[in-house]
Parts: structure tokens; sequence; C-alpha cells
């Protein structure tokens, strides 16, 4: 457990619980199942967050397919089976390469171990893991299944495949591609961030042209996770810390906003942007709770996102400016396409589909979204809860490169409740003096003494 | 006077008592009147199945060395003991099947003795070790199985299906029995392992006859064992055949087939072992390939789950071309889950059919999964096993599969077996689909209630397809405690 995971936990938990409440509330027909899959789901990947072992990590992996498979299948929309079907073959030919990269690896490396220190330099088994992770992020050019799934899906469940069943892809990545192939990682960095850089630019581009208001959420999803790669393969400091901020961010986002799809759609019966239009009038928590959402997805500055966004641009900035200045530019596509979805639900003339009598926010609806608002708020005011307290060792890249070994050094969970250190205490002295000499400014000595620890 | 040999009766205590019971039921389809015979065959039946399990269990437990007994012509050891185990728990769960199948009364007791005979060969082959108790034991199954298949002559199809069962199976025991000839005749020698000594010490390694033999064995094996090319006869065979029949062949039969395969070749020619290994992978491939496209296409579902058995017997292969102690252990593990989604995925189609009086197809399980469902979800388990999702055992066995085919050193095979399982996910998650993804009423289906009411005899069904979806499941959760069970027996052989 490092803190990032924890993070992603914490999401994974919160996400799900506004989902389940947001089904609870809409009232899903064969409850028991409903409820018991979507349990199943959150222990699927909350295990995917936390597995210690290769063989574990991906058994739970594969777990999450399962429950996704069938909540979208049996309580999804009209084209549902077409979805599952693209969803599933999509994620399988990914994940099955993972597998035959887990066998070869673990095997030849005679241990299943994460936190054991080896490294493999084989290219090889380096993109059967980056296959299994683009599918399920998903990065240019792999998300064919994405607007399917996205808009078949029941609402709750959108939001979680993009709020937090993306982010284990992301995890994946940190977690396992970079820290364990260190060497291919190097050699495909161009490749990813290029591929990264296309799918944020047309992701954007997409999003601002969907017809509806999940096909927007889903390519801004594409969007944001392009831009989320760009962080995560920047590999230093910045770029990984902004990273997992902005997946805790992005899972807020577009958990929120899909719920909020969802409201918008029991209402009007449809999500096309023709046919909706002046919901702000007379339904004024509505168009407060979208508007406030939309405004931090759009990473206005003052907003976590906006945190983030700049920490992962900053950081990419030391591969090549290039990517920042795509970055950037996404960054105003992002304020476009979101001011298009908030003005053509909530303002212009009313559409044919807006029924005067439609209710505004219904007590239920707020229950599970005003927690995710308040957790981006509160993020907002202090995004340095999550870009500090994310790696051990206080250094991004050096606790990713150094497979998050110096970990050990850091009081934890087993420290906290037995009250003794699970690294040596040579180990435990040596960190203190880094921290130490970080703090003092003397840049130099901390640099010699990371390496030692 | 011929010497007779000392008999360890206690090593064949599974085979006698499942003779024993064929006995009763045979005397019960006899002596009793007509309506107390089903009663009295599936109780014997099943006792006699139970009683076999719980003896293989005891054999394994008392039989930590190796030793061949009955002047050596029959082996006493954990890998032949664990085999009888999956053997009698598939016989078993079939018999509670069979009991709700709706079956005229008049052959029932002969129905359940010739079960119980087919279960006691199949546990006396696994246990062979010459070439003619190897004979013995396939014919003893084999023709206990043409009479399940055409026993039910209600059946559409059930005759023909005996009867090509019949054709095909002769001919590939006629095969078999060439090929043991040919061994027999270029090293003179019946026990496995004074082939394989004899090989050693005449030097007969790449010996023309031998390896016509050992060609001519594995085929008919894979005959046995329904591999591809030698799957033909299964599709119709399957389909034709009374359901749990099918269920019991595909779990049952297979194992016997495939766990005496990995004894004969790996006992009995070892020195020939370049051969055998690439010709088994070849085999593996050619299943995977047959069985996977042809499932894709299949809407009837025995037809589906036949094709499926195909490139399950070529998922088995793959960890005894592998030719190592992980292989071995990965085909005894593997055995487990698949031997319990067999029987069940079949049990789960008889209770369909027996609901709609008509052969099952994808579009006639629509809505299955609401309107029963506690068989939508072991059927839903069952594919998801099939496919090698966790969590069900089905995911350990591929997995184990694989790693002993990268042991060996054939990645290749491991991407071919991963694909294979890519592909195969399509048709599996199509029993899903139609079962829980599409409301019955759009196809205007009605189950049709014969005779009033809820279908007879379901709880021994339920009660059987519960047991599998158990094995299943458990099969994950305890990998531990089974891998060791797997490593004990597989250490009988030598690795």
């Amino acid at each position: 457990m490092y803190g990032f995971s924890l993070w992603l936990v914490g999401l994974t938990v919160v996400v799900q619980a506004a989902a389940i409440a947001y089904a609870f509330w809409a009232g899903r027909t064969g409850a028991r199942a409903y409820f018991g899959l979507m349990l199943l789901l959150t222990a699927a990947i909350v295990g995917v967050f936390t597995a210690q072992d290769l063989l574990l990590f991906y058994v739970f992996w594969e777990a999450m397919l399962l429950p996704l498979y069938v909540l979208i299948g049996v309580w999804g929309g009209a084209g549902r089976l077409g979805a599952t079907i693209k969803f599933v073959i999509y994620t399988m030919a990914g994940s099955l390469l993972m597998l035959a990269a887990v066998i070869v690896l673990g095997l030849s490396q005679g241990t299943f171990d994460l936190t054991a220190s080896w490294q493999s330099s084989s290219d090889w088994l380096f993109l059967g893991f980056v296959a299994a992770f683009a599918v399920k992020a998903p990065l240019f050019p792999l998300h064919g299944w994405l607007p399917d799934a996205y808009r078949e899906s029941p609402p709750e469940v959108s939001a979680v495949l993009s709020g937090i069943v993306s982010k284990a892809a992301i995890y994946g990545f940190i977690r396992i591609a970079i820290t364990k192939f260190p060497e291919p990682t190097k050699d495909f960095r161009t490749v990813i961030l290029v591929l990264a850089a296309v799918g944020l630019v047309y992701g954007s581009l997409l999003a601002f042209r969907a017809p509806d208001i999940r096909g927007v959420i889903a390519y801004s999803s594409l969007a944001q996770l392009g831009l989320i790669t760009f962080g995560v393969f920047a590999v230093n400091d910045l770029g990984l810390n902004g990273a997992v901020l902005q997946m805790v961010n992005h899972g807020l986002i577009t958990g929120s906003l899909f719920l909020l799809a969802g409201g918008i759609e029991r209402r009007a019966t449809t999500g096309e942007f023709a046919r909706l239009g002046g919901f702000a009038r007379g339904r004024p928590i509505l168009a407060t709770v979208l508007m406030t959402t939309g405004i931090i997805g759009l990473a206005v500055p003052g907003s976590s996102a906006f945190a983030g966004e700049f920490a992962i641009l900053a950081g990419v900035f030391s591969r090549g400016w290039g990517y920042s200045v795509v970055g950037a530019v996404a960054i105003v596509l992002a304020a476009m396409y979101m001011l298009r979805l908030i003005s053509a639900v909530l303002h212009e003339r009313v559409g044919p589909a807006v029924a005067p009598e439609a209710l505004d926010l219904r007590p239920g609806e707020l229950g599970a979204i005003v927690p995710l608002l308040a957790c981006l708020l509160a993020l907002s005011v202090w995004p340095a809860a999550i870009t500090e307290r994310s790696f051990a060792g206080d250094r991004a890249a050096s606790a990713v490169t150094n497979q998050f070994r110096v970990a050990a050094g850091r009081p934890r969970l087993d420290y906290i409740l037995v009250g003794r250190s699970v690294g040596s205490e040579q180990q435990h002295a040596c960190l203190k003096k880094y921290r130490q000499a970080l703090k003092a400014g003397r840049y130099g000595e901390a640099s010699s003494l990371a390496e030692t620890c | 006077m011929i010497p007779r040999p000392h008999v360890d009766w206690f090593a064949l205590a599974p085979e006698l008592v499942l003779l024993g019971a064929m006995a009763f039921a045979l005397m019960g389809a006899v002596l009793l009147p007509r309506e107390n015979r089903r009663d009295f065959g599936a109780l014997a039946a099943a006792l006699g199945f139970a009683g076999a399990f719980v003896y293989a269990i005891v054999v394994y437990v008392h039989t930590p060395d190796v030793h061949s007994v009955i002047a050596d012509s029959v082996r006493r050891d954990r890998f032949g003991a664990l085999a009888q185990v999956i053997v009698c728990g598939a016989g078993l769960l079939t018999v509670g099947v069979s009991y709700a199948e709706r079956m005229r009364d008049e052959h029932i007791a002969e129905y359940y003795a010739v079960l119980a005979a087919a279960g006691g060969g199949m546990c006396f082959l696994v246990t062979a070790n010459n070439l003619m108790t190897l004979f013995l034991g396939l014919e003893w199954f084999s023709i206990s199985l043409y009479i399940l298949c055409a026993i039910d002559r209600e059946l559409e199809g059930s005759l023909e299906a005996g009867l090509k069962y019949l054709i095909i199976g002769g001919f590939g025991s006629a095969v078999l029995l060439f090929g043991s000839a040919l061994v027999y005749g270029a090293t003179g020698e019946l026990a496995f392992n004074r082939i394989s000594a004899a090989i050693g010490d005449q030097h007969l390694s790449g010996d023309a006859l031998l390896v016509a033999g050992l060609a001519m064995i594995i085929v008919g094996l894979g005959f046995k064992a329904s591999a591809a090319p030698f799957h033909m006869w299964t599709p119709d065979v399957y389909e034709g055949a009374p359901t749990p029949v099918t269920g019991f062949m595909a779990a049952a039969t297979k194992t016997a087939a495939l766990v005496l395969t990995l004894r004969v070749l790996r006992e009995a020619f070892p020195q020939e072992a370049h051969l055998w290994t690439i010709a088994l992978a070849a085999i593996a491939c050619a299943s995977l390939l047959i069985g996977n496209l042809a499932a894709l296409v299949q809407r009837s579902v025995k037809r589906m789950l036949a094709y499926s058995s195909i490139s399950h017997a070529g998922f088995m292969l793959i960890p005894i071309a592998a030719n190592n102690a992980i292989g071995a252990r990965a085909l005894l593990y593997y055995l487990i889950p698949y031997s319990a989604m067999s029987v069940g995925a079949f049990a789960v189609v008889a209770a369909r059919e027996r609901e709609l009086a008509a052969p099952v197809t994808l579009d006639n399980l629509a809505g299955m999964g609401w309107e029963r469902p506690l068989l939508g979800v072991a059927m839903g388990t069952f594919m998801f096993g099939f496919a090698g999702l966790p969590p069900t055992g089905g995911f350990v066995g591929k997995f184990y599969a694989f790693s002993a085919a990268y042991r060996h050193g054939w990645t290749w095979l491991v991407i071919v077996g991963v694909v294979a399982t890519a592909v195969s996910l399509y048709y599996y998650l199509a029993v899903v689909r139609a079962m829980y993804m599409r409301p019955a009423a759009e196809l205007q289906l009605s189950p049709t209630p014969v005779a009033g009411g809820a279908p007879p005899r379901d709880a021994l069904l339920q009660t059987s397809v519960l047991l599998a979806l158990g094995a299943t499941v458990a099969s994950f959760v305890a990998v531990e405690p089974l891998i060791h069970v797997a490593k004990h027996a597989a250490s009988a052989l030598p690795f």
C-alpha cells in the first residue's frame, strides 16, 4: 500500500457509494442482483488498487470485468448487447495479452511478488501489460468500445466505469509498467506520449462535436486520460503527483457529471442537445450543481483540476515543450466543450423534451452528488493534500523508480498500530536525515542520501 | 496349473464397489416391481459412486508410494486415485441429474447399472499398468457408454448417436489395439515400465515399428478424449445422447482418457518424448482451432458445449504436451473444475430441455436466468469458468496449463492458448447474454409444463448443480490444498 493507492481506494469507495446511492434512489429492478454486483465490483476494484502480487492483481483485474459485463448487459440501454460485446472483446484481448505476460514474467522471475525488487527489460512483456492498460484506460487508438459502453450503461455504472475503472489502468501503468520495466518505459515513452497527445486533442474535438451529454463526458474522459498519461509517462515528481491528483479529480468530476446526466435523462427522456435546453429556468439547484461541476471540470484556475493539470503540464514540459503546448491547447478545448454542454442543457431555448413540470434535483439525487462535489471543493482548497502525500520518501519519481522500496521507512499503518517500522532502524535513520536535508535545501546531500537509503 | 497372482483387493476397491452397485441395480431391474425400479436403480448407483469416491480417497491417503499390484497389471498410486475421485464425483452428480430426466421406466434400472459400470471401467482404466489392462478398461467403459447413448429409445437421435459412437469408437479402439500390438511386437513387453526399459536396453528409440505403434496409441486415445482431428463423432453424439449422459461423457471420459494418455506416454515412452510432445502440441492446437471456431456458429447449446469440450481437450493436452511435473499437476488440477463445470452445464441444459420439451438453443434460453435463479447463476458461473475468468477454478487451471507450456519453453503455445481463450469468450458469453439480457417475452416462449405444475424430481438436479457450482468456485478459493493434492498425485509419475 502506498499513498497513491490509498487515494485511489478512497476515490473508489466514495464514487461507488455515490453510485450505489443513486441506483437506490433510481430504483433499479432486480435490486438484489444489482447491488450484489455493484459490491462485487467495488471489491474487485479495491483489490486491484491494493494487490501486492502480480497474480492477485490479474485476478482482481479480470474480476472487474464480470460484474461490469452483467451490469451493462442487463440494466443498460437499448443498444446494450452490442456495447457489451465490444467492451468485453476489447478488454479481454488486452487482458489476455497481460495474462501471457504475467505467466512469462512470473515464471522467469521466479516470483509474482510485486514488492520484491525484480525488474525486467523485455519489450514484449512491457507491451503485453501496456496493451491491457491502454484498452481499459482507454488510450487512443484503443477507445473503440468507449462511446457505446458509456452511452448504454446505466448512468451510475458509466460513472464507475469512467471514474474508477479507467484509473485502475493508470494505476497499472504506474505500479507495473513503469516500476517494473524501467528500460522499456524509456524506449516507448515517446510513442506513448504521442498517442496520449493525439488522444487528448482528438477526444477534446469529438467531445466538442458530440450530440449528447454522455457523448461529451465520454470523449472528455478519453481526453483527460490522455492528459493523465502525460503526467505518468513524464516520470518526474511534478508529473506523477499531478497525475495522481488529476486521477482523483477526474473520478469525482465524471462521477458527478454522469449522475447528473442520468438525472437529466430521467426528466427529459433523452440526452440529445437538440431536444434539451433551458433547464436552468425554475431549477436553481440543478443549474448550480451542474455549473459548479462543469466549471471545475474545465479546470478554471483555483479548482483542483487546474492544480492537477498545471502540475502535469509542468511535469511533461521536461520531456519536450511540444507536449505542454498540446496540453494547453486541449485545456482551451476543454473549456469549449464543457461550456457547450452547460449552455446546451441549462440555457438557450427550452427544448422540446423539457417539460415545464420537470422537477429540480430531488434530495435523493443531491445526497449522491453533493458529497462528490464537496470532495472536489475540498481538494480545490487544498490540492497539496494529494500531491504531497501520494508517494513515500517525499519524491514521486524516486519512489516510483526505486519500486516504492523507500516506503518501508515511512510510518505505515502497521507502524501506527503496533509501534514498529517495517524498514530497518538504519534505513529509518537514513531517511530521517534525507528528509532533514531536503527541508534545509541541501539538495546535493539529499540526492546522495536518497541513493544510499 | 496357472499360478494365480496375489490380488490387492484394496487397490481395486473403487471398481469393485461400482461393479457391486451395477449388480444390485440389475437385480432390481429383474426382481422389483416396475414403479420401484427408478428409485432403486438411482439409489444403487448413487451409493456405488459415493462408495467408490470414498474408497478412492482412502486409497489416495494410504498410498504414499507407487507400486504395481496383481502381477504388475494395475498400478496403485495417488495419480490414479485422484483421477478416480474425479470420475466418481462426476458420476455421483450425474446420478442426481439423471434422476430428474423424463425417461420411460422399463429400462431405467439398467440405465443406472450401465452408468455404474461405465464409472467402474474408467476407474480401472486410470490405474492400468500394461497395454492389456489399458485396452480392457477402455473397452469396458466404451461399451457401457455405447449403450448409455442409445438407451432412451424415445429420444430423437439417441439411437443414431449410439450407433455413430459405436462405429467410430470401435474404430478408435481398433487403432489403439493395433498400435499396442505394434509396440508389443517392437519391444516384446506389455507393462509400461518394461516397455520403457526395453526401449532403453535394446536401443529401440526411433524404431519404425515402435513409432508407428506409439502414433496409433495416441490416435486411439485422441478418439476417446475427442481431440481434433479425431473429434468428428463428438457433436452428433453429444447432441443425440440423453443430456445427463452427455455431461458424464464430457467430464468423466475426458478425465479418464487424458489421465491415461499422460500415464502411458510418460511411463512407457519417455525416450520418445521428442516425438510425442510435438504431436500432442499439434493435436492441442488443432483442437483449440476447430473447437473454438465451430463453437462460434452453433445455435444448439448442446452442440456448442460439445465443441467447447473439444477445445477443452486442446487446453488440457497443453500440459500433457509440456511433459513436465508442473504439467501433470496442471492437468490433474484442471480436471477438477472442468468436470464439475461440464456435468453442471449439461445438467442445466437438461433442466431447460425438460421444461420446454424441446432441444435447447441459444434463443430459447432467453430469460432463463430470471425464471430459474439458481440454475441461471450456476450456468453463468460455468460459462465464466469455461472461459477461464476468476473467480472459478477454470482460471487457475488455464493459468497452470499455460505455465507448464512456458516451462517447457513453448511460449508460442501460451500465445495460442491465450488467443483461443479470447475467442472462446464470445460463445460462452452468448449463453449468459441469452439467459439474462434478453427478455423471454421477446421470443414469445412459454415453458410447456407437461402434466401440469413444476417438473417433478427437480430437487436432486438442483442439488447436483449446486454441488457442481460449489466445486467450481471452491477450486478457485481452495487452490492451495488442491494444488498440493495434485502435486502429490503427479509425483507418482517419473518426472
